[in-house]
């Protein structure tokens, strides 16, 4: 039955009288990605939690009613469970799932900001380099890689350091260390899409530089980028926590999940659960990012 | 005869490389009737892709030097603006590429792609660019067009991207279309759908049409005139009739003999013996004197002209006056 083709009746029919073969409507190549991600288990529940941390810390004032920078010096570190209390109190009695959601945006905002500025900017300058070619391509690249000889936390902490705390600043630094690696990426993305036929064909009907790589090289180089920039958010989120953890970043009374492990390292051998649960959340978000990054590039690499 | 299409003179392409400096196209001189189809052929590198790439002026400028002239249509096409060229190109001229399958971009839908380039060349709204696009998509006869339209690339069998780049190029209606090779990728029994599609078309529209090939036998198929072109310079020129039966130049001579067409098993194929030459580095005299079953000393002395040898056909070679009508 199965080799029978499946619109044929069974009889033998003359071809002439076949019904004509009805293609499925053509899939696009997002929505093929996207059914193929679809059907990755580990990249859904990454996903799909990453969707729920994201939401419930944008939507912090309408899941609790405290505030999180007032707490009460008689609730200090209430273990988890606590009546009003879900997950506790920290060091001066403020909620802590309030302070965990607030928090998120705070590390969120951190995370996302930086590299979406860094593919802003990385991705302009890679894909004018790769287009381009011959000299402008090396002094964009040699200037990428002067940055790229410092180890990336360390410059993003001599950045915000002599700038100065404050979210603005760490952002700042964050997006300086992010440019480079998105230079790079871009850049051997559209010198590889650059040397296709396609690009020359594109020239040969008329096309000029602008609409080529707006359309033609952006079109191309887009997903490899995107996949590139979801594991650049999972790096980003963790360094902007550190900058907090030092103190370069988010400042008392900001809740910040960097920030919150630093004020709650002296409760670490009362409440070791409570000064844990930044650390859990940073740790949730970042290898989601990973993981769900590593499904994207699965789920391109078909076709 | 009224004044032909296109004119080449003393075409010359240089690229300059690490290495130093490439001479591609050698001083080709060249003409084309309306509505005519020349064939071009010789083997790879002979500077037939090139010639193609410069009369359609994308030779990357930085690395290329040209010289010479190529007037379409009255107009010096080396001296046009990058705005008259945007339009020259895919307008005036368009161009079928080798591998159907690299030369579609995979992210856009074929009907996109035609759409996209007929907006750039003239249409007003979108629905009639697309409406176009299936008028022409139906021309090349691809079955179920309406559907086929909104197929990616890869969704389409090798055959059918071809004929929907062929669709892409005739989409704007030119003057001239170059055809680089585009059979060269394909099955062979696909090869002749095409051939035979592109004849068809070429007749019903009318363009004058470029075709390089290395096969003799598609050459002979769809060619008015034959140019042979060797190491960047055309050998040998004429009515495709006169170069395929009497070739002239022992080049010529030696590409005809070199098929497996006839030939039995374990018989010696005829071929010309060695490489083409380095182009970086050309021989004295005649190009083709080291490969040359009938060279003498003489050979290397100059670059032969091409001269009128026979009613309509033109030959480079200083033997050929020597040994009357038949070279080799």
């Amino acid at each position: 039955m199965s080799i029978v083709n499946s619109e044929g009746p069974q009889t033998a029919t003359p071809i002439s009288s076949l019904p004509v073969t009805v293609m499925p409507r053509s899939v696009g190549y997002w929505q093929s990605v996207w059914q193929r991600l679809c059907k990755d288990k580990v990249s859904m529940i990454c996903l799909i939690s990453l969707i729920l941390i994201i939401c419930a810390s944008f939507a912090a004032p309408l899941l609790t009613s405290y505030d999180p920078a007032i707490g009460s010096v008689i609730k200090r570190l209430k273990p988890v469970g606590t009546e009003g209390h879900i997950l506790g109190t920290d060091e001066l009695g403020r909620d802590m799932l309030t302070r965990l959601l607030y928090g998120g945006r705070t590390s969120l905002i951190m995370g996302f900001v930086p590299v979406f500025l860094a593919l802003l900017i990385g991705g302009s300058l890679g894909t004018f380099a790769g287009f381009v070619g011959g000299r402008v391509n090396a002094i964009i690249m040699r200037t990428a890689d002067v940055l790229f000889a410092f180890p990336s936390v360390l410059l993003a902490v001599a950045i915000a350091g002599a700038l100065g705390a404050g979210v603005g600043n760490a952002l700042v630094a964050l997006t300086i260390v992010l440019v480079p690696p998105m230079i790079r990426i871009t850049e051997s993305a559209t010198t590889q899409v650059r040397a296709l036929d396609f690009v020359e064909a594109a020239r040969a009907s008329g096309a000029g530089n602008l609409t080529i790589i707006r359309v033609h090289v952006l079109g191309n180089i887009l997903g490899p980028v995107l996949v590139y920039a979801t594991s650049l958010l999972s790096v980003a989120i963790i360094m902007a926590a550190g900058l907090s953890f030092i103190g370069l970043g988010a400042k008392p009374p900001t809740a910040e999940w960097g920030l919150m492990l630093n004020t709650l390292r002296a409760a670490i051998y009362s409440q070791p659960l409570i000064a844990a649960l930044p650390g859990v959340f940073i740790f949730i978000v970042s290898l989601s990012f990973n993981m769900l990054s590593d499904g994207l590039r699965s789920a391109m690499e078909v076709s | 005869m009224s004044t032909p299409l296109l004119k080449v003179a003393d075409l010359t392409v240089r690229f300059r490389t690490e290495k130093g400096t490439i001479a591609a196209v050698n001083g080709i001189n060249l003409e084309l009737q309306r509505g005519q189809v020349l064939g071009v052929i010789g083997e790879s590198g002979s500077g037939k892709s090139v010639t193609l790439r410069a009369l359609l002026g994308i030779l990357p400028p930085r690395k290329t030097q040209i010289s010479g002239a190529i007037t379409l249509d009255g107009r010096n096409v080396l001296s046009l603006t990058k705005r008259e060229l945007s339009k020259y190109r895919g307008g005036e001229v368009s161009m079928i590429f080798q591998e159907p399958a690299t030369a579609l971009d995979p992210v856009f839908t074929i009907g996109q792609q035609i759409t996209e380039t007929v907006m750039r060349h003239g249409a007003t709204t979108k629905a009639k660019a697309r409406a176009r696009a299936l008028e022409m998509l139906d021309l090349v006869k691809i079955p179920d067009a309406r559907s086929r339209i909104d197929n990616y690339p890869h969704e389409l069998s090798g055959g059918m991207r071809q004929r929907a780049m062929i669709a892409l190029a005739l989409s704007t209606g030119p003057k001239l279309l170059l055809a680089d090779e585009p059979t060269t990728a394909l099955d062979a029994t696909v090869q002749i759908q095409v051939i035979l599609l592109l004849r068809e078309l070429q007749r019903e529209l009318g363009m004058a049409t470029i075709f390089v090939t290395h096969d003799v036998g598609v050459a002979a198929e769809i060619s008015d005139r034959i140019a042979v072109m060797y190491a960047g310079r055309i050998v040998e020129t004429g009515t495709a009739s006169d170069v395929l039966k009497t070739p002239r130049h022992p080049y010529t001579n030696g590409l005809l003999t070199s098929t497996v067409i006839g030939a039995r098993r374990g018989e010696t194929i005829d071929c010309i013996a060695g490489m083409p030459p380095d182009l970086a580095a050309m021989p004295q005299g005649c190009a083709f004197a080291p490969r040359c079953p009938l060279a003498t000393t003489e050979c290397t002395a100059a670059v032969p002209m091409l001269k009128k040898s026979g009613a309509d056909q033109f030959v480079a070679c200083i033997r050929q006056e020597a040994d009357g009508r038949h070279a080799a």
